[in-house]
């Protein structure tokens, strides 16, 4: 019924329309006025428009202006990110400066110029020495802001110090984990093969090669006997020995990595990186100290992601199959933000997604609490002692769901939630 | 020389015979450049309100998160929209749609599909493009490649969902998003059909201009609108060509498993096999025709704009030769920019910077540009119609679009408003605004020799004033949502208090979005009304100097009854001192005693 009523107001409103314009079309056509003579009274009434628009243009401009300038981000809490406010404002001004003259004089010039049929317009088709003005000028300011946009960019993505903090930032749909490494100060190596319940970020480690490794091969012989004794639709069997393969041929991989991994420590000894993994700590909580500089290392397990902290200013992306990185230095904490900044105490830092990734991409974020180098250590303390507590929601389905669903019926009801 | 020649001259002869064409060859595969010129506007307005209604589906969302709305229900119905409440993975494909068929179908095919196919023989005096077989299967290409969009829209799974720029691994993997699957599929290959007719059109557009023009008529006494569709053409010819290689790789990791863009992906608990690939291959693949695209999408707008403005200040364009100079300068540069878009996406720092210097160079042939239209209207003899209205529009949306254009072109301000709303609020002014002005400019100034009809022109100002408002009410504040930090690509902003402050934003473009959408039916039902019924036109309404104007009203093959034109002026000469008129047509010869400006 509304679908219909919908219906009806907009063709009624087309027929309305329409059947002005008819009117407007015989009356014309009585006065005997062409369509493409444009009368004195329209061109009048277009050049006055010209200018009523540009003032409300502008206004429209200050009003915005005016009415969400205070609910823009509010300073930048780090090093780099006070540097390209004041650069943002720099810029912005001059722009204006480009921006409102312009747009004056093209509508003044619009409405100023009408048609008047007893009139030429002004002959002239070319002036060199304005032409050369209005490409020397432009070059000159230009130049003034590439140099100080490249002075900034070039501090900003300048290689960390050897000292900054080194934090791992991981996301995979809808979520983020971040890493901190233990008291060695290193962040151990990682491969998206070791991903399972128990290492979501799939960090390196002897035993934990050696754990996938044996994981796999029982989910490959649990397969195998399943391929072999249970009767399955010929689509299923082949699905599943694909999976089987699949299973197989990340194993192969898994033991390449193990002799890479094992080359590796016998070449650098304590050194390698293979061994610096077991004692970092995997965390939901995402901390920082103040003043200390950071170098966030990211990484994606899936599609791509990207890391947005607005009030950091910092935003990199996150891709699969490599690492990026970004380093920066917070300057205020959590709480001076809330009391001194925001006047808010349910304030956080978030870091938040900004590379489209899927249905709950708009919901993909995590706070960021920025602390004084006490309380911070005080926390990193206290996540040594816990173990990583597994996300809520487990991966959707398990390559051991798979096989209880098309396997065994008995096993269909049993979710493979938990981590082995 | 000869060959072209005889072919003229066969014309010439077959103009004189005047035989009659079956409704399918003059109507459907016709080979006549001025039909197929029209095949492709009405085909993009058909898409054009396809992603029209997709955008105001999505505005309602954005206004009013998580409500339902009849509207959403009626298109969607239950299984994308149940109870009106738009799907978040709907959500996302119906961004990803809209902004395709703007980019691509209206934008690219819709204004130099039209404008190139229409304009050049008949500005240029030639008797049609160089092959009218080729420019036949461009437009059928095209068609195909609408049609095929279109069915993606209802397979299972939803259309392609990833954003318009498809980026992998997300456009990659049905696992990672359900608009992945056979909607992601059929979107690639109505790309490679796309195209397949852009390269048709566009060698053909550049044999045509290069060989068949008319005698006298110099490259440097051709029209603006002719230098900005060959240079949008060679553009085109260039990097379609990379879009191809990345739309066919891509559909290579798809199906037959190899691993271009794919590596190290756990996804549904599985490790897949990819390795060694890269993502940021892939946007490198499609910057490299992404960033020229959008000069292939605003050269023929400022083309067209050039001529309209001239035309109705009833003075020649200023600076004639820095606006040829401008058009090439931005070609040459948009080959050497594509990396702004990838500022924070891990590529090497120093490339950035690169580029931001690259990028940065081509806001000076813009401000040229920009100054030499307003030093056209200088001191002009300004006419208002529909047509000169949208180029002014076009003027104010260039300058505001263009000068937002260097913060994001600056990476270390990039930082702050990539992927933001900000960046929503640029290119919707820039390349989104300014190219619909100059289509619709486009489409009011040549309607009378498309149809041989005159379009209403009080219709034609509430269209514009409607729309131009709108434009600035949907896209202005949106900048300030941006620069408020929020990204663009999120169904809903409620999950985050610190948008709160500028969400209600929202609700005013939405009112805009909604207005201006309405006000294309002004547009639209001008247009189908004015060419069946409308007024008839004369021969040159507007007092152009160019040569489509010296055509007969009635269309025919071959274009003129007689003899090619023969060109012995540029095409600016309005209001020139010592002439009786205030316009020169290209055909009038010199005075013995008159120098050629230009």
């Amino acid at each position: 019924m509304t679908k219909l009523l919908i219906l009806c107001v907009v063709v009624l409103g087309i027929l309305a329309v329409a059947q002005l314009a008819r009117v407007y079309e015989l009356t014309s056509r009585l006065r005997g006025k062409r369509e493409e003579d444009i009368s004195p009274a329209d061109n009048r009434m277009n050049a006055r428009l010209m200018w009523l628009f540009c003032i409300a243009y502008f206004g429209f401009f200050l009003w915005l202006v005016l009415a969400y300038h205070d609910k823009m981000l509010p300073l930048a809490a780090s090093v780099h990110g006070a540097e390209t406010d004041w650069l943002m404002d720099f810029n912005w001004w001059i722009l204006l400066i480009a921006f409102v003259p312009t747009n004056i004089l093209l509508f003044y010039f619009a409405g100023k110029y009408v048609y008047n049929k007893d009139r030429r317009a002004f002959w002239q088709p070319h002036n060199n020495k304005l032409e050369l003005i209005w490409t020397v000028v432009p070059a000159a300011v230009l130049a003034v802001i590439i140099i100080y946009g490249l002075n900034s960019w070039n501090r900003i993505t300048a290689p960390a110090s050897a000292d900054a903090l080194q934090v791992e930032i991981y996301a995979k749909q809808f979520d983020w984990t971040a890493r901190y490494p233990g008291t060695d100060g290193v962040l151990g190596a990682s491969d998206f093969r070791l991903i399972n319940g128990s290492n979501p970020l799939g960090i390196v480690t002897p035993e934990s090669v050696a754990a996938r490794l044996t994981e796999l091969a029982a989910q490959i012989a649990e397969e195998d006997s399943t391929l072999e004794h249970a009767v399955l639709p010929d689509d299923k069997a082949d699905e599943l020995h694909a999976h089987t393969e699949r299973l197989r041929r990340t194993s192969a991989r898994l033991v390449n990595l193990r002799t890479v991994m094992e080359l590796d420590i016998a070449e650098k000894g304590a050194a390698s990186l293979y061994l610096h993994g077991a004692d970092d700590i995997v965390t939901k909580d995402f901390h920082l100290p103040v003043h200390k500089e950071v170098n966030l290392l990211i990484r994606a397990q899936d599609v791509l992601h990207s890391v947005w902290i607005p009030h950091l200013r910092a935003q990199m992306n996150a891709v699969p199959g490599m690492t990026t990185v970004i380093a920066m230095v917070p300057t205020i904490t959590s709480d001076s933000m809330r009391t001194h900044v925001m006047h808010d105490q349910t304030f956080d830092f978030i870091l938040m997604c900004n590379k489209i990734c899927g249905a709950s991409h708009y919901n993909m974020q995590m706070p960021l609490l920025v602390d004084e180098a006490a309380d911070y250590d005080n926390w990193l303390t206290e996540q040594e002692k816990k173990p990583f507590q597994p996300p809520a929601t487990p991966p959707a389905t398990t390559p051991a769901d798979t096989v209880a669903v098309v396997g065994t019926n008995e096993q269909a009801a049993v979710p493979n939630n938990e981590p082995n | 020389m000869g060959a072209i020649t005889a072919h003229t001259d066969e014309h010439a002869h077959e103009a004189h015979h005047h035989h009659e064409e079956s409704f399918v060859s003059k109507y459907v595969f016709s080979q006549d450049h001025k039909m197929i010129g029209k095949q492709f506007l009405v085909t993009a307005i058909v898409m054009a309100w396809v992603a029209v209604i997709m955008s105001v589906i999505f505005r309602l969302q954005l206004a009013w998160p998580h409500e339902g709305f009849a509207f959403t229900n009626f298109f969607l119905g239950d299984k994308w929209a149940p109870g009106g409440v738009l799907d978040p993975n709907m959500y996302l494909a119906l961004v990803t749609i809209h902004g395709t068929i703007m980019v691509f179908f209206v934008l690219t095919g819709g204004l130099s599909g039209t404008f190139a196919n229409f304009l050049i023989p008949l500005q240029l005096g030639a008797r049609d493009m160089a092959s009218g077989f080729i420019n036949m299967l461009s437009y059928w290409f095209f068609f195909m490649s609408s049609l095929v969009m279109l069915i993606s829209l209802f397979v299972e799974g939803g259309p392609a969902s990833a954003g318009w720029t498809v980026y992998p691994p997300l456009s990659a993997l049905p696992q990672a998003i359900p608009g992945s699957g056979a909607g992601m599929t059929l979107w690639l290959v109505s790309m490679v059909l796309f195209i397949a007719s852009a390269l048709m059109g566009g060698l053909n557009y550049v044999v045509t201009i290069l060989n068949l023009r008319t005698k006298g008529m110099k490259m440097t006494r051709m029209p603006l609108t002719i230098w900005a569709i060959f240079i949008t053409a060679v553009l085109g010819i260039l990097s379609f060509p990379v879009l191809l290689s990345a739309s066919l790789l891509l559909l290579l990791d798809r199906t037959l498993g190899t691993s271009f863009y794919l590596s190290d992906i756990y996804i549904s608990g599985e490790a897949l096999d990819h390795t060694g690939g890269s993502p940021i291959l892939f946007q490198h693949l499609f910057w490299f025709l992404g960033h020229p695209e959008v000069y292939i999408v605003l050269l023929p707008a400022l083309g067209i704009t050039s001529e309209v403005i001239s035309v109705n200040s009833r003075k020649p364009i200023f600076g004639y030769r820095a606006m040829i100079g401008s058009i090439l300068a931005i070609g040459f540069l948009s080959f050497i920019v594509w990396g702004h878009h990838m500022f924070i996406t891990g590529m090497n720092p120093f490339l950035g910077s690169v580029f931001v210097f690259t990028t940065l160079l081509i806001a000076i042939p813009s401000a040229v540009k920009v100054f030499n239209y307003i030093t056209t209207l200088w001191r002009g003899n300004i006419i208002f119609t529909p047509a000169m209205l949208f180029s002014i529009g076009l003027v104010t949306t260039f300058i505001a679009g263009g000068l937002t254009g260097i913060i994001l072109a600056d990476s270390a301000l990039d930082i702050h408003v990539h992927d933001t709303y900000f960046v929503v609020a640029h290119f919707h002014i820039v390349m989104g605004m300014s190219a619909i002005f100059g289509m619709f400019a486009g489409v009011y100034h040549w309607f009378p020799k498309m149809y041989g009809r005159m379009m209403n022109t009080k219709l034609g100002y509430a269209h514009f004033w409607v729309t131009f408002i709108c434009a600035f009410g949907v896209f202005f504040p949106m900048h300030f949502i941006g620069l408020a930090g929020a990204p663009r690509r999120y169904y809903s902003y409620s999950e985050f208090p610190m948008f709160d402050g500028v969400v209600d934003l929202n609700v005013l473009v939405t009112f805009f979005a909604i207005t201006g959408a309405t006000a294309q039916i002004i547009f639209t039902y001008n247009f189908f009304y004015s060419a069946f019924r409308g007024p008839k036109a004369s021969r040159n309404p507007w007092k152009s100097n160019t040569l489509e104007w010296t055509t007969p009203v009635e269309h025919m093959h071959g274009n003129w009854p007689g003899p090619l034109p023969v060109v012995h002026r540029w095409p600016y000469d309005y209001s020139k001192p010592g002439k009786p008129e205030d316009w020169v047509s290209q055909v009038t010869p010199l005075d013995h005693d008159e120098e050629e400006e230009h």
